[in-house]
């Protein structure tokens, strides 16, 4: 029988098991290099490709382009959330001629390109000018502005509509059943207990549907609206420099990271009474 | 060998009008009378639209497994344990999520022509080249397409549990073994009504690509409908066709969904 009398001296870390440079860290570091290097090239390109005369020229239509595009996305989106309305809840109701309808109406805007749509209204219906005319119409179909804001809206609507009717839906019957065990009324059970709880469900996929609007607007610069992208277009067809494109990609990822942080913030701020 | 492939091509090209479904014999647009505006032939629209929904088609089938594939290795890297491979990646999915299609089109279309041209003329051959409108579309829907897949399988990597990767080790199987045999056949299923959706998008945003003048269908009934004065029906024409591609794709994916649970235990 042996009694250790000593303790035992302090021994050296294990050496690491991983080898600091793996296959992926190379990988890695590779690819960000890359990403580092187009990053300058573009700073090398604004820089040495400075050009004063078109800055002064052009920087203010961008300004105004931004301006386009962000009116054309508030109103599309808020019109859009108006006439979602009727859609989700006829979409919610027994009856099956109004859910047909409202079935259709989302299958047909979800089914179809953007730039279809948009086409069968600023050509398709802007072509059937007597008519227009003789209704009083015309002044609305005429202009590019106008029937981009109408095509945003009608396609806005019909995914909007989804994203409440499916907020609503994952309302559990509980809360409305309890509700009605208090005796509040329907309207106000609605407005106050299954609105509230929807509405945080649906924050996110609102908030992804804005960021898709903003990228769907772009489409409007093609029947001559002067959006971002229809600024840089016209921009591009005078001056044939590449910076142009360049510009919009900077300006939309602006934009976009800018509103996703900040829905990010909003929706930790108002779901915090959720976390646990 | 050369009659081999004219055989093959000259069958492959049978098939193609055989199963045509708008000028082929059985195709919808041949029932109608030849004077009509949508007729097959030199009088009407019918096979120019035809050859636009074939050019179409294509682009979308061409750019699905590219963008999987590129989707796949990205979302391999958003998951990895290398943090710097993570930062790149992430650079990816913001940069193309947060581009509109239409502006990615344009810089690929517009950014390979210059580099092209640049890298040629540094050779020294000074000449105009234009870029292929259906490469150029391929590869911005591709990239585009590749980052919305990353992730979509990044959060099916997810929902597969580690100790599938641990069975795959205690059997013994390589790491490219364990993701063929065991992670991958169970990524698709979970992975495959995001790639549906996914899909329809691509359907959608193959429209895009008209702007950079590829004959396809949306490009194809705006030249009808320029040339005939009839715009509102070719391009209600235009957007019954995609409603149409989605119905079928949606009918056809839902025999894939079925295939693909098949294995599924109910829990």
């Amino acid at each position: 029988m042996s009694i250790a009398e000593t303790l035992i001296p302090a021994r050296p870390a294990p050496k690491l098991d991983r080898p600091p440079l793996n296959r992926s860290a190379v990988l890695g570091y590779g690819a960000q290099a890359i990403w580092l290097l187009l990053g300058l090239a573009l700073l090398y390109m604004i820089v040495t490709g400075w050009d004063p005369e078109k800055f002064a020229k052009y920087g203010p239509r961008y300004l105004d382009g931004i301006r386009v595009t962000a009116t054309l996305v508030l109103v599309s989106v808020v019109c859009g959330a108006i006439l979602s309305l009727p859609i989700a809840f006829a979409r919610m109701s027994r009856n099956p001629v109004l859910n047909g309808i409202a079935y259709g109406y989302v299958y047909i805007f979800r089914g179809t390109p953007l730039l279809a749509q948009l086409y069968l209204l600023y050509y398709g219906v802007g072509s059937f000018r007597v008519e227009l005319e003789s209704v009083g119409l015309w002044w609305f179909f005429r202009e590019a502005w106008y029937c981009g804001f109408l095509s945003l809206t009608l396609n806005t609507a019909a995914y909007q509509a989804e994203i409440l009717r499916g907020a609503i839906e994952s309302v559990p019957r509980g809360q409305r059943e309890g509700a009605k065990s208090l005796g509040i009324p329907d309207s106000v059970a609605f407005r106050k207990i299954i609105l509230p709880q929807a509405l945080i469900v649906a924050l996110r996929p609102y908030g992804n549907e804005i960021i898709l609007m903003i990228k769907g607007s772009a489409v409007v610069s093609v029947v001559t609206v002067l959006d971002i992208m229809g600024q840089t277009r016209y921009a591009f067809s005078r001056t044939f420099d590449y910076q142009t494109y360049l510009w919009a990609a900077i300006f939309y990822l602006l934009i976009v990271e800018t509103l996703r942080h900040v829905w990010a913030y909003l929706e930790r701020r108002l779901t915090r009474h959720l976390r646990r | 060998m050369d009659g081999v492939f004219s055989a093959v091509g000259s069958l492959t090209g049978w098939l193609g009008h055989v199963l045509d479904p708008l000028c082929g014999p059985v195709g919808v647009f041949s029932f109608l009378p030849a004077d009509s505006i949508v007729a097959c032939g030199d009088t009407g629209w019918g096979d120019e639209i035809a050859l636009g929904l074939k050019m179409t088609l294509s682009l979308a089938l061409a750019t699905l497994p590219l963008g999987i594939v590129i989707g796949f290795f990205i979302a391999l890297a958003l998951q990895s344990s290398e943090p710097s491979l993570r930062r790149a990646a992430g650079i990816y999915t913001t940069i193309f999520r947060g581009l509109p299609e239409l502006l990615t089109l344009f810089i690929v279309y517009y950014g390979a022509q210059i580099l092209i041209q640049g890298f040629l003329s540094w050779v020294g051959y000074e000449e105009r080249v234009e870029i292929n409108a259906f490469v150029a579309g391929m590869v911005a829907l591709s990239v585009v397409f590749s980052s919305y897949c990353s992730e979509v399988l990044l959060s099916a990597f997810k929902a597969i549990p580690r100790g599938q990767y641990e069975a795959g080790d205690a059997l013994g199987l390589s790491r490219g073994r364990t993701m063929g045999l065991i992670i991958v056949p169970q990524l698709v299923r979970i992975a495959l009504p995001g790639l549906v959706n996914l899909w329809m998008n691509l359907l959608k945003d193959t429209a895009l690509v008209s702007v950079i003048g590829l004959a396809e269908l949306l490009r194809q009934t705006g030249v009808a409908a320029k040339v005939s004065k009839q715009a509102f029906f070719f391009y209600l024409l235009a957007c019954g066709l995609y409603l149409v591609l989605a119905l079928l794709s949606s009918f056809v994916l839902g025999f894939v969904e079925r295939w693909a649970k098949r294995a599924e235990i109910a829990r």
